[in-house]
């Protein structure tokens, strides 16, 4: 395979191409969704292409194809050479990419069992005894789970002299639990929302979620919230899961701190940050009990990986030390406009897309408290459990969060049952208003695979490593 | 693109690896370009070529399936006997439609050829000139130029064959001020139909128009709603129940609506596949004719879009609205989709709609819009680029963006005005389009603000 881009290099090169990137990516996909007892689907896929990123005359060209033969890598070579030299035409200022990147090496990611290895009938056997642990509670209308394994080999190559190639496997799963009332209806997910579950893991995964273990009791939930009193309005102090928390660390403060949004090149879509340049070092963006960490090296994380998409090395950055601002997440060519170099941060989502700035893993560093004793020392507040809805403003500053279900706080116990809980708030607001993080006992790594940016559209993958928090007097309950 | 022979030969060949189980076939090809810019620059700029097929193979109750882009014969024997296999260890399913012959989509040509040979040089022209007048007017635009020849594929084992092949051409742009933004995206077919400046100056005139907002005490009022933010609404009612999935499990907000009034008498939207003000999309990857269904006549709902799955199921005949197997699984889980949707245009201009309006706000797009609760499809989210008050039928400043949580049936339920003119907007990501007109609305309900 690195034949084949090192030609492709070559040729860029003899093009007139100041630098050249290329990567060929096969991609097998393994989903299973079993709905109401039935395999809605059961399929796989796979994905192979490469794609060649020049840079010519200060412009940027890129050009992607499915089909590997030698002569297709030629003629979308000369592609990408045109396109960029169509870039230059309408240029900005000079691209520093600053120093040279020659990664050599291999990663794959460790794992205990391949899950492509374990039986079709063992990966269903979970799915059908999930279904059944949520048939068994009374009022549930739709039962859904569904497991996902992904293993994506990449060869990447460079002009600078990169030379890497890793093997990526993800494993997923999750189920929901759907209860209709009387103009009513309520979910419930396990381990968290939008399906699934994922981590850089193998089939062990799965075992240690316990998915049959946990369905009859998200069903009993979901059939128990329909009549829940609804979250009450006004302001409370909140208690968010890990799970939660780990959502509001992913639009809070991973997307902020993208650099490329920062200098506006998402302006269109996605929006740009409030955390500008001049906040770098100065800013205080949470309490001292918020320390924020992204790192591309800590285990099982969707985040996980030997070196991004321009070669660059796995590595550790810290992003909110004692709730003060003072790191982003970066590429080659953003990093030198701050007088930095790149932490990592470039993937692309498949062999026909560019790498953009993306999160790898961020985290909420481990605070000290556990759930148990977070929740006895609160005398009156809400605890809020699993995403539901999650909307936020195209400077990531003011958001409002839905999550599955809530409970009422009370001298320091959990009481009542509260259904379509919701928060809002601002987020250097919000996050200054943290004034305690659980510890390890309640740290888990979360996984976010539909994570979606760019134009056109990519869907990352990252990872959170999160445990429920309190928040103080935040305003709740925001209905229609 | 591989072309119509290629396409049949194709799944021809893929059917023949299926035998003796019958079997459905999806081919998806893609030449897609885009030309994104921002900072008045050109940034990223990029092309893709892609076909892959589908193959999904029926034993009895039992299906399984595979997709691939490796189109060579070892690739389609992998994906066929990956099939095959899943199908053999999957569980029966009653609801599972039997694979029929399927009576072939009437052509309709919808491919452009200009669109499909769009140079980047083409882009990189249009593009500049708006960015040189946007920094000449001391703002900096950002957006992307979409251009895409697509062709799609479907045949099964009982002799169905169909292809289609079309163009798409997608303009967006975000011109920002200090302080202020404009906004403006169009699509067509053709890439010549798109008034490039025309959507520059818009994008241009709301930046310039926004200067200066001030803060707004969130509150329940009147808006007018540009295309963009009525647009949002339509979506937002689609993938939170116009699919027959959604109704059979209980999410949708047609239930217990269906026959109803639930929306003002002015409201009409509809789904038409045929549509060439639209993107056309003449059949689904199940081969079946996409047929036009009325979501919402004269404000009562009419009812669902089905695939087969779901009309079997609900005893209601497919209307074309499988959903693509190349999606995601999750997306999948959406079920049939309604994907070439529309709302009935008006007799109001923009300015008339303001005009009838004491007080209120005009509001150019919604963003980040999330549904809150699905059954009444509650929905929270920003406005953006461009909010504006109303005084007395006149706009009287910009304001800071706004958010939002609101019921889109109940607003749709206070229509009070709609525009003559639509605008055809396209999501990517999915593959949908909607055209959607500006209305009024008696009542949307603010609740934040951004600082």
């Amino acid at each position: 395979m690195h034949d084949l881009l090192e030609r492709a290099i070559e040729q860029a090169a003899h093009r007139g191409a100041q630098y050249a990137d290329a990567r060929i990516t096969e991609n097998q996909t393994e989903s299973l969704l079993m709905r109401d007892g039935i395999m809605e689907v059961l399929d796989s896929s796979q994905d192979n292409g490469f794609g060649i990123r020049v840079l010519v005359d200060g412009g940027w060209g890129f050009a992607s194809s499915h089909d590997l033969r030698p002569a297709e890598f030629e003629r979308v070579t000369d592609q990408a050479i045109r396109i960029a030299k169509a870039s230059a035409q309408v240029p900005g200022g000079k691209v520093n990419l600053g120093s040279p990147v020659a990664s050599r090496g291999s990663y794959v990611t460790p794992v205990r069992i391949d899950p492509f290895s374990v039986p079709l009938d063992q990966k269903i056997a979970v799915l059908a005894a999930a279904d059944a642990g949520m048939a068994r509670a009374a009022g549930v209308r739709v039962r859904e789970s569904n497991l996902v394994f992904i293993k994506e080999k990449k060869w990447f190559a460079n002009s600078d002299g990169a030379r890497t190639e890793q093997t990526i496997i993800e494993t997923g799963g999750g189920m929901v639990a759907t209860a209709v009332g009387e103009g009513e209806v309520q979910t419930r997910s396990y381990p968290t929302s939008f399906g699934r579950q994922q981590l850089t893991a193998g089939w062990e995964a799965v075992e240690q979620w316990d998915l049959p273990g946990n369905a009859e009791r998200i069903g009993n939930e979901a059939a128990a919230l329909l009549t829940a009193e609804r979250c009450p309005a006004g302001t409370s102090d909140l208690i968010l899961s890990g799970d939660q928390v780990a959502l509001q660390v992913h639009e809070s403060c991973g997307h902020p701190i993208e650099l490329d949004r920062v200098f506006g090149t998402e302006a269109a879509y996605a929006g740009t940050s409030f955390l500008t340049t001049e906040k770098l070092g100065t800013f205080r963006y949470g309490s001292e009990q918020v320390n924020l960490t992204a790192d591309s090296v800590r285990p099982r994380g969707l985040g996980t990986f030997g070196w991004d998409d321009e070669g660059v090395p796995a590595q550790s950055s810290p992003i909110i030390r004692a709730g003060l601002f003072i790191g982003y997440l970066m590429s080659r060519e953003m990093a030198t406009r701050i007088g930095l170099e790149s932490n990592g941060c470039m993937r692309a989502s498949g062999w026909n897309r560019i790498p953009l700035i993306r999160m790898t893993n961020v985290s909420l560093e481990p605070g000290t408290w556990t759930l148990h004793d977070l929740i006895a020392d609160t005398e009156d507040g809400i605890y809020m459990e699993t995403n539901r809805s999650w909307s936020i403003d195209d400077r990531r500053y003011n958001f409002q969060f839905g999550t599955e279900i809530g409970y009422e706080i009370k001298n320091g116990k959990l009481g009542r049952l509260y259904r379509n809980p919701t928060y809002t708030g601002i987020t250097p607001e919000f996050w200054n208003s943290c004034d305690a993080v659980c510890g390890e006992l309640d740290w888990r790594m979360w996984g976010t695979p539909n994570c979606g940016k760019g134009q056109p559209s990519q869907i990352a993958h990252t990872g959170h490593g999160a445990a429920p928090a309190r928040f103080r007097q935040v305003r709740v309950g925001i209905h229609q | 693109m591989i072309g119509e022979d290629q396409a049949r030969r194709l799944a021809a060949q893929a059917l023949e690896l299926s035998r003796p189980d019958r079997a459905e076939v999806a081919l998806k090809g893609t030449s897609s370009k885009l030309t994104r810019f921002a900072n008045n620059t050109v940034h990223q700029n990029v092309s893709e070529s892609d076909a892959r097929i589908c193959v999904r193979i029926v034993q009895g109750e039992r299906v399984g399936s595979a997709i691939t882009n490796r189109l060579e014969p070892e690739g389609l024997a992998v994906a066929v006997q990956k099939a095959r296999l899943f199908a053999s260890e999957s569980a029966a399913d009653p609801h599972l439609p039997a694979i029929a012959r399927q009576a072939v989509a009437a052509g309709l040509d919808s491919f452009d050829q200009a669109t499909a040979e769009h140079s980047p040089d083409a882009r990189a022209e249009a593009v500049g000139e708006l960015c040189r007048r946007a920094a000449g007017r001391g703002l900096n635009a950002s957006g992307a130029f979409r251009v895409a020849a697509e062709e799609m594929a479907a045949a099964n084992s009982e002799g169905t064959f169909a292809y289609h092949a079309g163009t798409a051409a997608d303009f967006q742009t975000v011109v920002m001020g200090d302080g202020s933004s404009g906004w403006a995206h169009a699509a067509h077919w053709k890439v010549g139909e798109l008034s490039l400046p025309g959507l520059g100056e818009e994008a241009i005139r709301k930046a310039v128009e926004g200067k200066g907002p001030r803060s707004f005490e969130p509150q329940a009022t009147a808006v007018v709603l540009d295309p963009y933010a009525t647009a949002d609404l339509v979506l937002m009612l689609n993938l939170v129940g116009m699919g027959a999935q959604s109704l059979i499990k209980g999410q949708s907000w047609m239930v217990d609506r269906i026959g109803k009034q639930a929306m003002s008498e002015q409201v009409n939207i509809w789904d038409d596949g045929r549509d060439l003000e639209g993107l056309p999309l003449l059949f689904d990857y199940e081969g079946v004719a996409k047929q036009r269904v009325d979501i919402v006549k004269g404000g009562v709902v009419q009812g669902p879009v089905f695939d087969g799955k779901t009309a079997k199921r609900l005893g209601a005949v497919s209307t074309g609205h499988g959903l693509s197997p190349f999606l995601p699984t999750l997306a999948r889980g959406f079920g049939p989709l309604a994907m070439n949707l529309r709302m009935a245009a008006g007799d109001a201009t923009t300015q008339e709609l303001i005009a009838s309006t004491e007080r209120g706000l005009y509001i150019t797009r919604f963003h980040y819009t999330r549904t809150v609760h699905p059954r009444d499809c509650v929905v929270t989210g920003m406005t953006r680029d461009g909010v504006f008050v109303i005084e007395h039928g006149r706009l009287a400043y910009p304001v800071k963006d706004l958010r939002f949580t609101q019921s889109y049936v109940s607003a749709l339920n206070e229509v009070e005005g709609i525009g003559a003119e639509t605008r055809l907007l396209s999501d990517d990501f999915l593959g949908m389009s909607v055209r959607a007109p500006a209305i009024k609305i008696k009542t949307f309900r603010f609740t934040g603000t951004t600082a």
